[in-house]
């Protein structure tokens, strides 16, 4: 990807100076789960929009493909246990959609095993083109769920996006939902996305990001630190293509500067130092993975010079 | 879909392959012991090809329908479901394809015969091929857990690859139509298997191609379908 020094690169970085001051550890959690000693304690970030500051851990739990295992009992537990790490780890926001087949009731069934963390941040998606039916499609995320109610339903894939939005700030006006926002994957949209972020009140995207899909970089990102829109970023190791390409590789020397231990989590700093940035999702069905990826919440954030010496080297990979 | 362009095979699938073969290991647990069944309807379908006789064709038909309602229902509808919900849309096609072998079967049309000419012997290598070397690949050359094995009219591939077979074999009218669902379901477990990177994806596609092509040249001898 070419790269230019824009003036809204420019005023991209000159915001990260203060957007890496919002990231602060709020409180010690013990992390017997993770590997190895973590240097302090989990890095979160602000939602901008929320009045009470609520803040999310860097690194949230996607279920794209992974969380998808029909009714198999021993790959369910599986994916519980994926999430007693999460949550052992720290971790808060897990993502799913009626989209992903059986995911949803896969989280559902964790959610009971693990006897409903107090923690846990629901994001979930509303994917039907009918609006009409968007309410009834949630109820039923909800059952599957087994929960009362939504921290963040975003529209998927910019579905029916007229039609659903109203619904879901509605439901937010109600109580009934914490946050409102919208969705797209693999750079598809950008101008719709980007169209709705300038004119409706959401407080969060969606979109792809990672050290090798850095197309978000140019419009999205700033615009999200201008309106105040948190960032979601999704396919963080681009359906797993780049822990394959950094598998034979060295670690960088440097990663040990920002407390990364392994490729896994130099990607996803990569992803959660770029200030708009307020979670990365990565999905996992391994318990060693996810005990990986949750490690990215802790320890140092590459600075900007770092950030781009990490996509020059996926770059050479 | 817009940006059509920008989507690869890999964004239409919504499961792990481990998943997808684990779902034939828990099929097969959950039908167990119906394998049986299944071993012996394809049996049947071979001594009723040998024998002929007067009700065989209608017998074949009925064996045929069976097992498309089987694959479509317990597999598709009950199975694959749970994991893409595309699996619906399979099922309706299967339980057509039932409906036509069911109608054929009761029409008294059905005929079926040994084979006699070049088409014919390659519909029955087909048939052989998908009863029973067809569910030994996976398990004896790609790994696959033996448990999950996929037998003739138990599992959409068998069944599809070995209709087309029997199809080669049979004397009825619009031939064509009930190749149709056949053919179209080696399409899609086709490109689904590449997209899981399976190295037999294309065995149900090229079962297909030959046998489209032998009734090709079987349709152009006899100067219909």
């Amino acid at each position: 990807m070419r790269r230019t020094l824009t003036r809204r690169g420019f005023l991209a970085t000159v915001a990260a100076a203060g957007a890496a001051a919002a990231v602060r550890p709020p409180r010690a959690l013990g992390h017997p789960a993770l590997q190895g000693p973590r240097p302090g304690p989990i890095l979160t970030r602000p939602i901008p929009s929320s009045a009470a500051g609520e803040r999310l851990p860097l690194v949230g739990l996607g279920s794209w493909i992974t969380f998808n295992v029909g009714d198999d009992p021993a790959a369910r537990d599986a994916c519980a246990e994926v999430m007693r790490a999460f949550f052992a780890g720290g971790g808060r926001l897990i993502d799913s959609s009626p989209m992903y087949g059986s995911s949803q009731d896969t989280i559902g069934d964790g959610l009971a095993k693990l006897g409903h963390p107090p923690g846990l941040f629901a994001a979930d998606k509303v994917w039907i083109s009918s609006g009409a039916k968007g309410p009834a499609q949630i109820d039923e995320s909800l059952k599957k769920w087994g929960i009362p109610r939504f921290s963040l339903l975003e529209v998927h894939n910019v579905m029916s996006w007229e039609e659903h939005l109203p619904t879901l700030f509605a439901l937010k006006k109600a109580g009934k939902l914490g946050y409102v926002g919208v969705t797209t994957s693999e750079g598809r949209r950008h101008d719709e996305i980007e169209k709705i972020m300038r004119a409706q009140p959401i407080d969060f995207v969606q979109v792809t990001y990672n050290a090798a899909d850095r197309e978000v970089e140019a419009r999205i990102l700033p615009l999200a630190l201008e309106r105040r829109i948190a960032v979601i970023c999704n396919r963080p190791f681009r359906r797993g293509e780049l822990i394959a390409r950094t598998a034979k590789a060295p670690l960088p020397a440097f990663a040990r500067d920002v407390d990364c231990e392994n490729w896994a989590q130099l990607l996803l700093k990569f992803i959660v130092a770029h200030p708009a940035v307020a979670c990365a999702i990565p999905a996992t069905s391994r318990v060693d993975h996810v005990k990986q990826n949750v490690g990215a919440s802790y320890g140092r954030l590459p600075d900007e010079a770092t950030r781009q010496r990490i996509a020059a080297e996926v770059a050479k990979l | 879909m817009s940006e059509w362009w920008t989507y690869h095979l890999s964004n239409f699938l919504l499961f792990a392959p481990r998943t997808y073969f684990r779902l034939f290991e828990l099929y097969n647990a959950a039908i167990w012991p119906a394998q049986f069944l299944a071993l012996a309807l394809g049996a049947v379908v071979l001594v009723l090809l040998r024998r002929g006789g007067g009700a065989q064709g209608r017998a074949i038909a009925a064996i045929l329908a069976a097992a498309w309602l089987w694959s479509g229902i317990g597999f598709h509808a009950l199975r694959y479901a749970t994991i893409n919900w595309g699996a619906v849309y399979f099922a309706w096609l299967f339980g057509l394809e039932a409906a036509l072998f069911f109608r054929l079967a009761l029409s008294r049309r059905a005929a079926f015969a040994w084979p006699s000419d070049g088409a014919g012997r390659i519909g029955l290598a087909v048939f052989l091929f998908a009863f029973l070397v067809e569910p030994l690949i996976g398990p004896t050359l790609l790994g696959r857990n033996w448990r999950g094995v996929e037998l003739f009219a138990a599992a959409p591939d068998p069944t599809a690859v070995g209709t087309l077979g029997i199809l080669l074999l049979a004397r009825v009218r619009r031939r064509w139509l009930l190749m149709a669902a056949p053919v179209l379901w080696a399409a899609l477990t086709g490109v689904s298997l590449l997209a899981m990177e399976a190295r037999d994806w294309w065995i149900a596609p090229a079962a297909a191609a030959v046998a489209l092509a032998a009734a090709g040249r079987q349709g152009k001898r006899s100067g219909g379908g």
